[in-house]
């Protein structure tokens, strides 16, 4: 656990703090997200967790320990760290810049070996990745070998400095993808620094967001900022589509589902019409208990008098319990009719509506 | 004119001239000497105070300027003003006169290049590597060092070519080396031997300039495709006063 308690830091020759009274825990296993404009001083906490920057006053402490109280190249060693730069070191391999904190720890050479070629498994490089010099990687893979490295010692702590600032957008999603990935294999204790609130939202268990002079205007999971932010600061910073974003982080488990425009087999097409006009659409699906047998439009049901023997259409977008309402609405807006089906493997769950996921954003 | 490079060629070939207290062998050998021996001495002094001032990144500019008041005095100046200071003292005539001039020859590139090094490593890189726990010493050693040894190797490769030509100037206050050929063939109004002198600083110069680039190839780290001390290399070429 790192434990910040009343941190302030002044730079030399200013008056107003870059960190004010800064008092934040960050849990084992956690992953906490610093965010704010520049100037709020994100990255001047992160770099007092490792002492790059000294505190002004206040106490930063990892597990109980105080951190001053060790050496500083000691303390670094057991913390992971990446910055946006990666900073590999251009004189040395991938293997050899992946072994850094080993070599510096006196690990003996087989030791060393295996790791790298652990972490090169880990960090998805190929084992002809590690001969090669950083200048001849492209800049995700300089990125990977950049956490590979600071992962070498197996440290819990890992510090994060704006670690997919300089590569495209798309690197960037899958790199973001890899870590969250990662993070669910390793547990690590992770402090990352961004001032994309997109990244934040999407990789932290907790998100801190800072306004200039380091102050802590919030201190919350995602899901809660952009249901509740504080005051107006953190409303501004989170984007007038708050509530859009908070969309990607309620799963469809979270909410209840309605059966939408169904019937049992056997049902009559006057029954099944009234159905349909309650739900507003122009179809309507036969459930057997839990199984979907499929759709049938209105049309489909001219000159019948039930709704069996009629044929159905299968179902193509089929949501799950664990797709989030973001996706939910992309698949109900497409769908033209407004309604998605979701399903449980084979099990019929029950219909989500554009409607009901509106619900969420306003809420 | 085909007479006089047949004449140079004769006296190349003449074996004479090859042995002996005044011979080829001889005098390239002390020639070599004084020159390494003032490289080497500028070296010493040079390095560890441009490497902690480039790893501290301050005070070097300062540092640079004064270093440089050196270079604004000619070689041949010094050795005028060290001579009389040298024969009181006790030291001779030649040798330490010599020196001095060639030490104040080398040391300010040396200097100069060695501290903007490795002042501009990259920052980034220092700050990885003191953020995985490396000590001030262990970043020096094994980041600024490495990534800044191609400048360091051809700054002290552009000093080491300046003083093999300058060396030349030992012979005018008694002292041997390849000048020697230059001084006491002009002397004796021997054309053959002063240009066969100057052939044999210029083949010198040549080739400590290649040993330095062999050197360079083997030892320096490589980064592959990047050619670190080209760029970084602050112009210290300065025409070459005498020799």
């Amino acid at each position: 656990m790192i434990e910040l308690t009343e941190v302030t830091k002044r730079f030399g020759g200013t008056t107003a703090p870059a960190v004010d009274r800064l008092t934040l825990t960050v849990a084992d296993g956690e992953v906490v997200v610093l965010v704010g404009p520049s100037g709020c001083g994100k990255t001047t906490t992160l770099k007092m967790i490792n002492r790059l920057i000294e505190p002004t006053s206040g106490t930063i402490s990892i597990d109980g320990v105080d951190v001053t109280g060790l050496e500083p190249h000691e303390l670094r060693r057991g913390i992971g760290y990446v910055i946006q730069q990666i900073g590999l070191f251009p004189h040395r391999t991938v293997r050899e810049n992946i072994a850094t904190v080993p070599r510096l720890l006196g690990w003996d050479r087989a030791r060393i070996e295996r790791r790298v070629r652990e972490l090169a498994e880990t960090t998805d490089l190929g084992d002809d990745m590690l001969d090669r010099y950083p200048s001849e990687l492209s800049g995700g893979q300089r990125q990977r070998v950049g956490v590979a490295r600071a992962l070498a010692a197996d440290p819990p702590i890992l510090l994060m400095d704006e670690p997919f600032g300089a590569v495209d957008p798309i690197v960037r999603a899958k790199l973001q993808d890899e870590l969250l990935e990662l993070q669910r294999r390793l547990r690590k204790t992770i402090v990352l620094v961004t001032h994309d609130i997109d990244e934040a939202i999407k990789l932290g268990d907790r998100v801190a967001i800072l306004s200039v002079g380091g102050h802590l205007e919030q201190y919350a999971p995602p899901e809660e900022l952009l249901r509740a932010p504080a005051n107006d600061f953190v409303a501004d910073f989170l984007g007038s589509d708050r509530g859009i974003k908070r969309l990607s982080l309620i799963r469809i488990a979270d909410i209840d589902l309605e059966p939408g425009p169904v019937v049992p087999p056997g049902t009559d097409v006057d029954r099944a019409r009234a159905v349909m006009a309650g739900y507003d659409t122009d179809w309507v699906a036969v459930v057997d208990g839990d199984r979907m047998l499929g759709w049938v439009t209105n049309d489909g049901l001219d000159g019948r008098s039930t709704i069996d023997g009629v044929d159905l259409e299968p179902f193509v977008t089929r949501l799950t319990p664990n797709n989030t309402l973001e996706e939910a609405l992309d698949a109900a807006i497409s769908s033209h009719t407004a309604i998605a089906a979701v399903f449980d493997g084979e099990r019929f769950l029950g219909m989500i509506t554009v409607e009901r996921i509106s619900r969420e954003i306003v809420r | 004119m085909i007479d006089f490079v047949g004449d140079v060629v004769a006296w190349f070939l003449d074996p004479v001239n090859w042995v002996g207290s005044g011979g080829i062998v001889s005098r390239t050998w002390e020639h070599v000497q004084i020159s390494a021996f003032s490289t080497v001495a500028a070296a010493a002094v040079a390095l560890p105070p441009a490497i902690w001032m480039g790893h501290r990144r301050r005070g070097g500019i300062v540092a640079v300027a004064v270093v440089n008041i050196g270079r604004a005095v000619p070689s041949f100046a010094i050795i005028a003003l060290a001579l009389p200071i040298s024969i009181r003292l006790g030291l001779g005539l030649g040798f330490w006169p010599t020196f001095l001039a060639l030490f104040a020859l080398a040391l300010p590139p040396m200097f100069t290049n060695t501290y903007t090094g490795i002042a501009e490593v990259d920052p980034a890189l220092v700050e990885a590597a003191r953020g995985m726990g490396m000590t001030e010493t262990q970043i020096t050693t094994r980041v600024e060092i490495p990534v800044a040894a191609p400048v360091i190797v051809t700054a002290i490769r552009v000093s080491a070519v300046q003083v093999v030509a300058t060396a030349t100037l030992a012979a005018l206050v008694a002292w041997g080396g390849l000048g020697r050929f230059i001084i006491d063939g002009f002397a004796i109004q021997d054309n053959v031997m002063v240009f066969a002198g100057g052939l044999l600083v210029a083949g010198l110069a040549i080739a400590t300039e290649l040993a330095f680039a062999a050197f360079e190839r083997r030892f320096v780290p490589t980064t592959t495709g990047r050619s670190a001390g080209e760029e970084l290399l602050v112009d210290v070429t300065v025409a070459p006063q005498h020799g």
